[in-house]
């Protein structure tokens, strides 16, 4: 049983999970929808999760698994909470998009 | 196939269509997974995030409707902006990881994703994080629930 990695350089693995990161990062910037900027927030979790198992897998060592599991488990807490404030504030003033959440400006 | 579904997500003007790249990117994802010989991740991350968190965007859209294309885009100097940004970021961490020699793999085991290991890492040294994690999970279930029920006048 041969993982990838003994075809295929790690260089590869840092290059893909760099792309996907930076995919999420230009969503942040780019939508205004609310839960859009959500989605792109897993996608850069799950570069750093896919960088991390393959740095583990690459050493032999199960603690980077074990912190990707971790990562898994805020993840789904901070979904669970951002949504609910999301539709809470949807609730409230009818939009989710962000330029229009500007209460807080002074 | 990953880097497509995932430019898919940021580009789609609709949001449910939005969620069902992010689906498709996530198990392509997932395919890394098994390819590292990472078993027990592979089904974690089937579980948690095509399941249960993409259920939880579909059902906040639905539930918000926004099926409609009620978002007027930003301006072509904001998204230029946004895309000269990140291609800056990109760029910098390419170029960082340019100069780094070639780790050759120092390990004969390749099992370490297995559920058997994991498990036993898990639960020998990583039992405080372990419980700690399950308190933090709960306490969001509790604050989702707080906060997504009716704010009583």
């Amino acid at each position: 049983m041969n993982s990838i990695l003994q075809y295929i350089p790690l260089n590869y693995y840092v290059a893909l999970a760099a792309i996907l990161f930076a995919i999420g990062v230009m969503g942040v910037l780019f939508r205004r929808n609310a839960i859009i900027i959500f989605m792109c927030i897993e996608l850069m979790l799950n570069a750093v999760n896919m960088l991390l198992t393959a740095f583990s897998t690459f050493h032999g060592d199960e603690s980077g698994q074990v912190m990707v599991f971790f990562i898994m488990a805020v993840a789904a807490a901070e979904v669970a909470v951002g949504l609910a404030i999301l539709v809470m504030i949807y609730n409230n003033i009818r939009t989710v998009d962000i330029d229009e959440l500007n209460k807080l400006k002074g | 196939m990953s880097v497509f579904s995932a430019l898919m997500v940021v580009l789609s003007r609709k949001p449910v269509h939005s969620v069902l790249y992010l689906i498709f990117c996530f198990f392509t994802i997932g395919g890394h997974y098994l390819l590292l010989n990472a078993q027990f991740l592979f089904a974690v991350h089937i579980i948690v995030y095509a399941g249960a968190i993409m259920v939880l965007f579909l059902f906040t859209l639905m539930f918000i409707n926004m099926n409609k294309e009620l978002e007027p885009h930003k301006t072509n100097l904001l998204k230029g902006a946004a895309t000269v940004a990140a291609g800056c970021l990109l760029l910098v961490m390419v170029g960082v990881t340019k100069g780094a020699e070639t780790l050759t793999a120092n390990s004969s085991r390749n099992d370490v994703g297995t559920v058997a290991n994991l498990g036993k890492a898990l639960y020998g040294q990583y039992l405080l994080p372990f419980e700690l994690i399950s308190i933090l999970l709960l306490a969001a279930m509790v604050g989702a629930v707080l906060l997504g029920k009716k704010s009583v006048e």
